[in-house]
């Protein structure tokens, strides 16, 4: 299953999609470092929305994810952890595990986020 | 109705089964929303230790009717390489894999009742319950 990419202006945005297995995970991963070289991309922003877990290997991958796009020179926005799942990545202990990586409650945050950073001149040209 | 269901884990596409059949199960019995994904992401990481560590391995998922209480038994069951030290793997922070460390200590704190078997050369055996409230 592939995890549809929308190019947004400088941003990439990846939707993630329920059932997504580990491969289609470090798939994404890989596909997303390329597309962000491909395109100057100034930031990412990866929507959780739709997964029903984000156990220990989701965070990981998410939280690799974002270390690499930053080595890329772009910044990486998560969105969309539900309530409920909030809560159980902190019972798990994974909440530290993402401190570090942005996080917004939706997608309009995300975007506000990234365009006021790439404002005061954190973005490159 | 089902209330016993027995499958083999042996890849992350497994893992995501699992996952589904544990929200169904566990939906018939009444149980919240957030508790439904408590229960998943357990279970994911229970059957996630099954394939990395043991390759292969059963979930065995089962709903328990006691009276008036309702609640739904993981038994992640494998007979991989077993762990040598479990109150090490216990901890938080701990792995001998390429993980966090959570699966297990995290599994456990997600759960009500947690019990774990292992011996070295013969497989690990856990079995978690969660209670509907």
């Amino acid at each position: 299953m592939n995890t549809s990419i929308l190019k947004q202006g400088p941003y990439l945005i990846a939707i993630l999609q329920a059932g997504q297995s580990d491969s289609d995970l470090l798939q994404l991963q890989e596909t997303l470092l390329e597309q962000v070289g491909r395109f100057r991309s100034r930031g990412v922003i990866l929507d959780v929305t739709l997964l029903d877990v984000m156990d220990s290997f989701a965070t990981r991958t998410l939280r690799g994810i974002a270390q690499a796009v930053s080595l890329r020179g772009a910044e990486t926005v998560i969105v969309g952890i539900r309530p409920e799942i909030a809560f159980a990545m902190v019972q798990l202990g994974l909440d530290t595990r993402l401190s570090g990586v942005l996080t917004a409650l939706d997608l309009e945050e995300a975007l506000a986020i990234l365009n006021r950073r790439c404002r005061e001149g954190m973005c490159r040209d | 109705m089902t209330d016993v269901v027995q499958i083999t884990v042996r890849s992350d596409a497994d893992i995501i089964l699992v996952r589904q059949q544990a929200r169904m199960l566990a939906k018939e019995l009444g149980f919240s929303s957030s508790d439904l994904t408590l229960i998943a992401t357990a279970l994911s990481e229970l059957a996630r230790n099954i394939v990395e560590y043991a390759r292969q391995g059963e979930i065995v998922l089962s709903q328990i009717r006691q009276g008036s209480r309702r609640g739904i038994t993981i038994i992640a069951r494998d007979r991989g390489p077993g762990i040598a030290d479990i109150e090490r793997a216990m901890l938080d922070g701990y792995s001998t894999g390429k993980g966090l460390g959570l699966g297990l200590p995290g599994a456990k704190r997600l759960m009500d009742e947690f019990e774990i078997t292992s011996s070295l050369g013969q497989g690990t055996t856990v079995k978690a319950t969660k209670w509907a409230r």
